[in-house]
């Protein structure tokens, strides 16, 4: 299919047109529930950031790291500390430069990425979650010499006008979400996105063809932690609204990388997918738990379920389809069309013809 | 002066035996490397899950220690059964990091399970062996060194040479490394693959019980001890990860240099440095020695 706009064709378009009906008109209009913006819509949009995010660095340049959720602790006290102390830069700004002061860690810790990969690439990466959270954590000045542990985030306020209520930060979210997801779809389809693949699918053929390695993984370092950055910021200005490095441990880079690989790696709406899993798959089991068995299984025990559950499901998508659940809707939508349309092959000859 | 070398002793003797323990640790990861180039991420969640479930024998049924060792690592070696032929089996001709994911995965599983059965509060491990100086050498050396910490020790050296003579003088010894330098040739002239795993695992979750019951004694059986484990892989990285002595060196040189830089350069940072100063280690290794003190050379072929 020709591009009409930009690298864009006519399918994305019609993709993103109706996403933003759904999202900027659909959604709330219909949904009037605080808890929905609060607890589901802005951290599935926030976390997906992330995951595209940790796409960019593993799904489509092949580097396996393990530090998401340290990079957004950077951009989240990036955040706090430039609209504490440099209030002119707005929240706009502010949100910008903590995205590039979280690449700056990227670049930093993206450098093994050079010497090392696999596994070897993961612990380096590991050294950032534990540095950058060791570091909000025993310096003073990065948390305004709270002593409490936990700072309330300031309110979000975008040209004089404060943005407070649910349905506001979820228009904040959604507005950041969609701009990023944009230009991370355009760098993947652009020359930047195939030099990160070529390195990802065979690097030495990739430097022999005179794609920098250098130049390009610490790019993709850095980009990643920009979104990670941005999303952490969003994370805690828009779900926590508070700000202690705790939020921001191990475990949520864990989180984040399951829902890049079980979304589907090197695709960008498998991060939208895979967040959206991870973030609503413990809401059901516990609707099940209190609606079903009405208490009756302890709150632990569900959560220890849904662990296992994510273990199992890591597994089987490895052993059975390594693409993620990506994959599986794409050969949904397959399997839908050709049932829809019976001369499955007409329709496929038709649509050759199209593209010539 | 003479009080400052001695407090000098101290700390590094006190870091090189908390080293053995992140040894015990790694010496599992090790044991499957070297057998079939996987890395095992779920070693951490294996200790937990391992010694959990010698807790849980012990404390909630009331089975006596040996029992309850046995149950535990017979219940190890049905977990490197299962591992073998649901998880390894069907990635056999997959990629190194399709591997290391479904490992990651498997840990999950194996942490959820444990918390399941056994709930998640901390447990208390007594082994009967105190975590305090040991009045015969405070007495005679002025050194203050934990009984437990001595343990560890000992329990590691004692399964180091076990596990180096297995790898050396036996027939199965020899499988392993045959498996380990070429599992296609290894199975075509008739070494028994699935058999070799499953000792491998098994092996692997003996040694996972054994540092669980060495770090439950000391911290108390519960999650973080996940987290403890993953401390295991830059020992894995500075000894090189096929490597059962690189293991031990690796242990001992992060367990001594975290203490040392947590007593004299900790201070000035406020402490609790301990968390990331073995990863930077670690990074600074990769860049100057990426195989590791003992590792074989990587060669990746075009």
């Amino acid at each position: 299919m020709k591009p009409i706009f930009m690298t864009y064709t006519k399918k994305d378009l019609i993709n993103l047109a109706v996403c933003m009906v759904l999202s900027v008109l659909i959604i709330p209009t219909f949904i009037k529930t605080e808890y929905w913006y609060t607890s589901i819509l802005i951290p599935w949009l926030c976390l997906a950031l992330a995951t595209i995010g940790q796409q960019i660095v593993m799904g489509y340049t092949g580097q396996l790291a393990l530090g998401a959720a340290g990079f957004m602790a950077a951009g989240a006290f990036a955040m706090f500390n430039l609209i504490l102390r440099v209030p002119d830069l707005g929240f706009v700004g502010s949100l910008i430069v903590s995205g590039l002061i979280a690449a700056a860690f990227g670049i930093l810790f993206g450098l093994p990425s050079l010497k090392v990969r696999g596994i070897y690439l993961m612990v380096a990466t590991l050294a950032s979650q534990f540095f950058i959270i060791w570091m909000i954590d025993k310096f003073g000045w990065f948390k305004n010499y709270d002593s409490s542990g936990i700072i309330t985030a300031q309110d979000i306020v975008i040209l004089g006008k404060p943005f407070t209520t649910p349905l506001a930060m979820y228009f904040v979210c959604l507005a950041v979400t969609t701009i990023l997801t944009l230009l991370a779809m355009n760098m993947a389809r652009g020359s930047t996105g195939r030099n990160w693949m070529a390195v990802r699918d065979m690097d030495i053929a990739a430097e022999s063809m005179g794609v920098s390695l250098l130049r390009t993984k610490v790019q993709a370092f850095a980009i990643s932690a920009f979104y990670c950055g941005v999303a952490g910021a969003l994370f805690a200005f828009c779900y926590l609204k508070s700000l202690e490095p705790v939020a921001f441990d191990i475990k949520l880079s864990f989180k984040i990388l399951f829902m890049c690989i079980l979304g589907g790696l090197g695709t960008i709406n498998g991060a939208f997918i895979g967040a959206a899993f991870i973030l609503l798959f413990p809401v059901l089991l516990n609707a099940i738990g209190n609606n079903v068995f009405h208490g009756a299984i302890d709150a632990t025990i569900i959560s220890s379920i849904e662990q296992v559950i994510f273990g199992l499901l890591m597994i089987i998508f490895m052993i059975y389809e390594p693409l993620g659940m990506a994959k599986l809707w794409e050969n949904l939508k397959q399997s839908l069309r050709s049932k829809l349309f019976s001369s499955g092959i007409k329709n496929l000859k038709s649509s050759a013809q199209k593209s010539e | 002066m003479a009080n400052e070398l001695l407090f000098f002793m101290e700390v590094l003797v006190g870091g090189l035996l908390a080293g053995t323990m992140y040894s015990l640790v790694a010496l599992g990861f090790v044991l499957i490397f070297k057998a079939s180039a996987t890395f095992n991420f779920s070693q951490g969640a294996m200790v937990f899950f391992s010694v959990l479930a010698f807790c849980g024998f012990m404390q909630d049924f009331n089975i006596p220690f040996v029992l309850a060792f046995i149950l535990a690592a017979f219940l190890m070696v049905v977990v490197g059964l299962c591992t073998e032929r649901l998880v390894l089996r069907p990635l056999m001709n997959a990629s190194e990091d399709t591997v290391l994911m479904a490992t990651i995965g498997l840990g999950y599983v194996l942490e959820g399970l444990a918390q399941a059965a056994w709930g998640v509060e901390v447990r208390r491990l007594d082994l009967g062996i105190g975590d305090f100086p040991v009045p015969w050498i405070a007495d005679n050396l002025k050194l203050f060194i934990s009984a437990l910490d001595i343990t560890a020790g000992l329990v590691a050296a004692i399964m180091i040479i076990g596990l180096f003579l297995l790898f050396k003088y036996t027939k199965i010894g020899l499988g392993l490394r045959a498996v380990a330098d070429d599992a296609g040739a290894a199975s075509s002239i008739g070494i028994p693959l699935k058999h070799i795993m499953l000792l491998v695992w098994s092996a692997a979750g003996v040694v996972a019980l054994v540092a669980g019951m060495m770090w439950g004694a000391r911290a108390g059986v519960q999650f973080a001890l996940v987290d403890l484990a993953l401390k295991a892989l830059p020992v894995l990285i500075i000894g090189g990860f096929s490597s059962i002595p690189g293991a031990i060196i690796g242990g001992l040189i992060i367990g001594a240099v975290e203490k040392i830089l947590e007593v004299y350069i900790g201070p000035f940072f406020g402490g609790a440095i301990e968390g990331w100063a073995p990863y930077v280690l670690a990074i600074f290794f990769l860049l100057y020695r990426p195989e590791g003190l003992f590792g074989e050379k990587i060669i990746r072929r075009v």
